[in-house]
C-alpha cells in the first residue's frame, strides 16, 4: 500500500496544475496579509478564499485525477493487492498532496503575520475542507462511471455546499421567523462543513460580536472545549461517510 | 474720637473677614482634619499634609478650603462617605480619597456635594470609592482633574464616577475615570460641560445622560466602556470631536441615542465599535463632519427617528455602513463619503453623479431576522448584496445619498 501512496502522491505533486494551486494560494496568502491594514483582515480574506476556492478545487482536481487514472486502477487491480489498499492510496494520495499544497501556499503566510491559535484553527480548518472534499470526490467518481456526469455531480456539490445551503437556511429563517429558531439554525448550521468552519473561524475573531444573540448560542455548543471537539468530529463525520461508502461501493463495483 | 476710629476699624476687619491658615499633619497643631474644621472660620484655608487620616465621616459645613499637600489620604474604612460638602464656596484639591462605604439606599461616596453652590473638586485621586464624586442639587460646581479609579465587578455593587443629579451649570473638566458603573452620570442636570475627559473600562457606559437638557460635551475620550455613551430622554445636548473607541461586544455601541431631540453631534470619531451610532426615536439631530472607521455598524438608525440631518461624514471599513429596521426613513442623507461608493464623477465637482445607496440588502435582512446574522461572510450574502446594489428591489427606495463624495473628508 505504501509503495502504491508513494507513487500516487509524487506524481501528483509533480502535477503541473497541482503546483499552479500551490502559487495561486500563495500570491492570495501573502497579498491578503500584505495589502491590508492588519491582520484580522487578511484573514478574512483567507477564510473566503478557504470556503470558496479550496473545496472547488479539491472536489474536482481529485474527480478528474481519478478519472484520468482508470487505467492506471484497472492496472493495480489485475495484480494481486486488496482493493481497499488501492481505493485508499488513492485517497491518501490525492489529500495528502492537496493538503500540502494549501499548507504551503496559504500556511505559511498564515503562520507568520497572524496570531498564533487562530492561525493554528483555520489551518486546521483549510485541512479538513481539503480531505472533505477530496472524500466527496472519491463518492462522486464512484457512483458515475460516466466522466461528464461525475463531474457534474461534483460541481452541484460544491454549489450546494457553498451556496444552495445557506439559500435554503435563509429561506428558513424567513419561513420560521415567528417561531424561537436560533437554537435549530444553529444545529442545522453545523450540517455543513462550510458553514460549520466559517462560523467556527467568526468566533475567534473580533467579529464574533456581530454574530449577537445566535452568535452566543452558537458559542455556548461549539465555542468551548467539549463544543469544539463536536464540531471537528461532525467535520471529520463528512471525510469517514464518503470514505465509507465509496470504499464500499468499490470493493464491489465491475470495473 | 480715638474709639470711634478705633471701632469702625474693627468693623471692617468683621466685615472683611480675615482668612487664616490652619495647618492639619501628625507634627501640626492639629491632628485631625475634623478638628481644623470645627475650629475654622468662614473663608478659611485648611492645609493638610501628608498622612493617613481615618476620621469616619467628615462633613464640610463651612465655606472653606481644603488643600492637600503631597496627596495625604483620607480613608472612610469601607463603611463611611468620606466627605460631605453642605456649604457653598468649598475647594477640595490635593487628596487621596478611598475606600468609602457601601449602601445602596444612601449611596455613600468619595465626595458627596449636598444643595451647595461653587464647590470646587480639583486635583485629588478617588481611590476604590462607592461612589467617586456625588453631585446632588448643586449649581456652578467645577470638578477638574481628578482621577477615579474603581474596581467594580458588576453593575450593582459599584456606584458612578460623577454621579449628578438635579444640578445646574456643573462644569467637568479633565477627569479620568475607570472602574465605575457609569462613568459620568447626568440625570436632570441642565446647561453644563462636559470637557476633556477620558472615562474608559467603566461596567455600564463611560457617560450616561438621562432627563438633562442643554449640556454640552467636548474633546473627551470614552473607550472600552461595556456599552459605550447612553443619551436618553435629553434635548439639546452638543456633542463635539469626542473620541468613541473599543465599545466592542454584544450590544454595545460608541453612542446610544434615546428619545432626544435637537442634539449635534460632529467632529467625533468613531473607531471598532459594534455599533457606532444607535438612533432610536431621536429628531432633529445634526450629525456632521464625524468619522466611522471599523465599525460593526456605522449607523443604526431605528425608523422612529425623524428630520436627522447627516451629512459630511467619512463612513469606512465599517462591516455595515448603516441599517434600519423599516422601511420608512424620514432622515437625509447628503454629501457623506463612503468608502463602498463605486461611482463616478464626470463633471470634477467632487461629488459622485450616480446617487448612493448606504443600505445593504443584508444589513435589512438581519435587523428583521437576527438570525441570519449566522450567514455573516458567506457566499450567498456577497451575491445577494451586490445583485441588489445592481436593482434595488428590496431596500428602501429613499435611503439614499443623492450627492456622495468622491474624497474622503479631511476630519
Amino acid at each position: 500500500m505504501n509503495r502504491i501512496l508513494k507513487y500516487i502522491l509524487l506524481d501528483i505533486l509533480k502535477n503541473k496544475f497541482v503546483i499552479a494551486y500551490t502559487i495561486m494560494l500563495a500570491v492570495i496568502g501573502w497579498s491578503s496579509f500584505t495589502l491590508e491594514d492588519n491582520s484580522a483582515k487578511g484573514i478574512l480574506t483567507l477564510l473566503n478564499l478557504i470556503l470558496l476556492t479550496v473545496p472547488l478545487v479539491s472536489i474536482l482536481f481529485a474527480a478528474i485525477y481519478i478519472y484520468n487514472s482508470a487505467e492506471f486502477i484497472e492496472l493495480l487491480i489485475s495484480h494481486p493487492i486488496k482493493r481497499k489498499d488501492i481505493w485508499l492510496s488513492l485517497f491518501g494520495g490525492l489529500a495528502g498532496s492537496m493538503v500540502l499544497a494549501f499548507v504551503l501556499g496559504a500556511g505559511i503566510p498564515l503562520l507568520i503575520y497572524s496570531d498564533f491559535s487562530q492561525s493554528i484553527l483555520m489551518l486546521a480548518i483549510g485541512i479538513i475542507i481539503t480531505v472533505i472534499f477530496v472524500a466527496l470526490a472519491m463518492l462522486c467518481t464512484i457512483i458515475y462511471k460516466d466522466k461528464a456526469k461525475g463531474i457534474g455531480l461534483t460541481i452541484i456539490l460544491w454549489i450546494y455546499f457553498a451556496l444552495l445551503f445557506d439559500g435554503i437556511l435563509l429561506f428558513l429563517m424567513f419561513q420560521f421567523s415567528d417561531y424561537p429558531i436560533e437554537k435549530p439554525m444553529v444545529a442545522l448550521t453545523a450540517l455543513s462543513p462550510i458553514d460549520l468552519s466559517r462560523i467556527l473561524m467568526l468566533l475567534q475573531l473580533d467579529s464574533a460580536a456581530l454574530l449577537g444573540y445566535t452568535g452566543a448560542i452558537f458559542n455556548e455548543f461549539f465555542g468551548n472545549t467539549k463544543g469544539m471537539i463536536i464540531s471537528f468530529m461532525l467535520l471529520l463525520g463528512w471525510i469517514v461517510l464518503p470514505l465509507i461508502i465509496s470504499l464500499k461501493k468499490f470493493n464491489r463495483k465491475d470495473l | 474720637m480715638k474709639y470711634v476710629f478705633f471701632l469702625v476699624l474693627l468693623l471692617l476687619s468683621g466685615i472683611t473677614g480675615h482668612s487664616t491658615k490652619l495647618h492639619v499633619g501628625p507634627d501640626k497643631k492639629y491632628k485631625k482634619i475634623k478638628q481644623a474644621i470645627t475650629d475654622a472660620k468662614k473663608g478659611d484655608t485648611i492645609i493638610v499634609f501628608k498622612g493617613l487620616y481615618k476620621e469616619r465621616n467628615i462633613l464640610i459645613d463651612k465655606s472653606v478650603t481644603l488643600i492637600g499637600i503631597n496627596l495625604p489620604i483620607i480613608d472612610g474604612d469601607r463603611k463611611f462617605e468620606v466627605l460631605s460638602v453642605k456649604a457653598s464656596n468649598v475647594t477640595i484639591s490635593g487628596f487621596k480619597i478611598q475606600h468609602s462605604g457601601y449602601a445602596t439606599l444612601d449611596d455613600p461616596g468619595g465626595i458627596k456635594v449636598y444643595e451647595s453652590e461653587n464647590v470646587k473638586i480639583i486635583n485629588n485621586d478617588l481611590y476604590d470609592n462607592f461612589f467617586g464624586i456625588y453631585i446632588q442639587f448643586s449649581k456652578k460646581c467645577v470638578i477638574k482633574n481628578n482621577r477615579i479609579i474603581s474596581f467594580g465587578k458588576e453593575e450593582q455593587t459599584i456606584g458612578n464616577g460623577i454621579h449628578c443629579w438635579k444640578s445646574d451649570s456643573l462644569q467637568i473638566i479633565g477627569n479620568s475615570i475607570s472602574g465605575c458603573r457609569d462613568g459620568i452620570y447626568f440625570e436632570f442636570v441642565n446647561n453644563s460641560t462636559i470637557w476633556k475627559n477620558k472615562a474608559y473600562n467603566n461596567i455600564r457606559y463611560g457617560l450616561h445622560f438621562m432627563n438633562s437638557n442643554d449640556d454640552a460635551y467636548y474633546s473627551n475620550k470614552f473607550s472600552k466602556n461595556g456599552a459605550g455613551v447612553a443619551v436618553m430622554f435629553s434635548k439639546k445636548i452638543t456633542m463635539r470631536n469626542n473620541h468613541f473607541a473599543d465599545n466592542w461586544g454584544d450590544a454595545a455601541f460608541g453612542i446610544l441615542f434615546k428619545e432626544i431631540s435637537d442634539c449635534i453631534l460632529t467632529g467625533n470619531t468613531f473607531d471598532r465599535n459594534t455599533a457606532a451610532v444607535f438612533m432610536d426615536g431621536s429628531n432633529r439631530t445634526l450629525v456632521e463632519n464625524n468619522q466611522f472607521t471599523n465599525n460593526g455598524w456605522g449607523l443604526k438608525i431605528q425608523a422612529n427617528c425623524m428630520d436627522n440631518i447627516i451629512q459630511k461624514n467619512n463612513f469606512i471599513k465599517n462591516t455595515f455602513d448603516v441599517s434600519t429596521n423599516g422601511t420608512l426613513l424620514l432622515n437625509q442623507f447628503k454629501n457623506n463619503y463612503w468608502d463602498k461608493y463605486t461611482g463616478y464623477d464626470l463633471n470634477k465637482d467632487k461629488i459622485g453623479d450616480v446617487p448612493y445607496r448606504p443600505l445593504s440588502l443584508y444589513a435589512v435582512i438581519v435587523e428583521s431576522n437576527p438570525t441570519s446574522m449566522l450567514l455573516y461572510r458567506s457566499f450567498i450574502v456577497s451575491l445577494l448584496d451586490q445583485s441588489e446594489k445592481k436593482i434595488p428591489s428590496l431596500t428602501p427606495e429613499n435611503f439614499i445619498d443623492e450627492s456622495p463624495l468622491m474624497k474622503a473628508l479631511k476630519l
